[in-house]
């Protein structure tokens, strides 16, 4: 019990960095929140049994608080307090509390998370399907009785990301370079400004 | 217990999502898409957490029934795996269309931006 009062402490945390985050006054404390409710996420996986995950997620938060302030650091901005109108942010808010009574009623609030339809609840994944069990077993179960039989692999995230989703995995690797050109696209400098005229025409300056 | 825990991170996915709608700055909006992806990993991951489970990984001597009934879901620890890192792809992207847009406008404010309109 303890663990889960430590993980509803950090998102807790990670909710008050979350709100500095959006509501600073200065763009570069936005982004060092930001950083900060990344590490509380990492600290999250590593008590729910992710340490592959925690560690992703240190790297990936270290790497984007660095874009992040290579972008705001030498930037002048002045439209940081600025709000779009209050009628957006009533219709956010109603929606929001549409969208968590919705999450109460969909994670089992009254029900208590019975019913095929239900999502399980806290602490009780559908990982290998018992007799009289309402719920059908997910995907996992195969995955974790076939990972150290037919992957060799110790640990299953892997087996699963390396072998049973290989293809999944190949689509990531994709999109990364994809996001890559893309990056280096936008941020070149050729063709752009006009070191040298075309022949025919004066360079103006 | 377990609702208190969803329905906070609910909350935290509620924050980015105000964070998107009712900012005009384009950092703190790429800002809040960064806190929406940091709410649905943990929305994922909390859903295959087991009471009192271990990380998914077979330790020497131990059997696949020991491991089934004592490891959590690592189903979504996978599918979360490979979201982090397509979230800081798009990070990067969104960055560098903040920094070209700066350099044509001399601003982040998105009501400053307007000849991208139609």
């Amino acid at each position: 019990m303890g663990l889960e009062w430590m993980v509803l402490a950090l998102i807790g945390y990670m909710v008050v960095a979350a709100l500095i985050a959006v509501e600073a006054s200065d763009l570069l404390s936005s982004v060092i929140a930001l950083g900060a409710a990344g590490f509380g996420l990492s600290i999250i996986n590593l008590l729910l049994g992710a340490p592959d995950l925690a560690l992703t997620q240190v790297v990936v938060e270290i790497i984007s608080v660095v874009l992040l302030v290579r972008v705001v650091l030498t930037r002048r901005d002045t439209s940081v307090q600025t709000h779009r109108g209050a009628l957006r942010t009533a219709v956010v808010m109603l929606g929001g509390g549409l969208i968590l009574a919705a999450a109460f009623f969909a994670f089992g609030g009254l029900t208590g998370g019975a019913g095929p339809e239900a999502v399980p609840p806290f602490g009780q994944p559908v990982l290998v399907h018992k007799a009289g069990d309402p719920v059908p077993p997910g995907a996992a179960a195969a995955y974790v009785e076939g990972a150290v039989k037919q992957t060799g692999s110790a640990n299953a995230v892997m087996a699963i990301v390396l072998d049973y989703r290989g293809y999944d995995t190949m689509g990531e690797a994709a999109i990364i370079f994809i996001a890559i050109m893309g990056v280096y696209t936008i941020l070149r400098r050729v063709g752009r400004s006009k070191p040298h005229a075309p022949p025919g025409k004066e360079q103006t300056p | 217990m377990g609702i208190t825990i969803y329905l906070l991170t609910f909350l935290l996915l509620l924050v980015a999502v105000y964070g998107i709608v009712a900012k005009k700055n384009i950092v703190k909006i790429i800002v809040s898409l960064a806190i929406l992806d940091y709410a649905l990993n943990l929305l994922l991951v909390l859903v295959g957490y087991r009471t009192g489970g271990k990380a998914p990984i077979l330790s020497p001597g131990q059997s696949t029934e020991q491991f089934v009934s004592s490891a959590v879901d690592p189903l979504p620890q996978a599918m979360v795996l490979t979201s982090i890192v397509i979230g800081l792809s798009i990070m990067a992207l969104m960055v560098a269309m903040a920094l070209r847009l700066h350099e044509k406008y001399g601003t982040f404010d998105m009501e400053h931006i307007r000849r991208l309109k139609g």
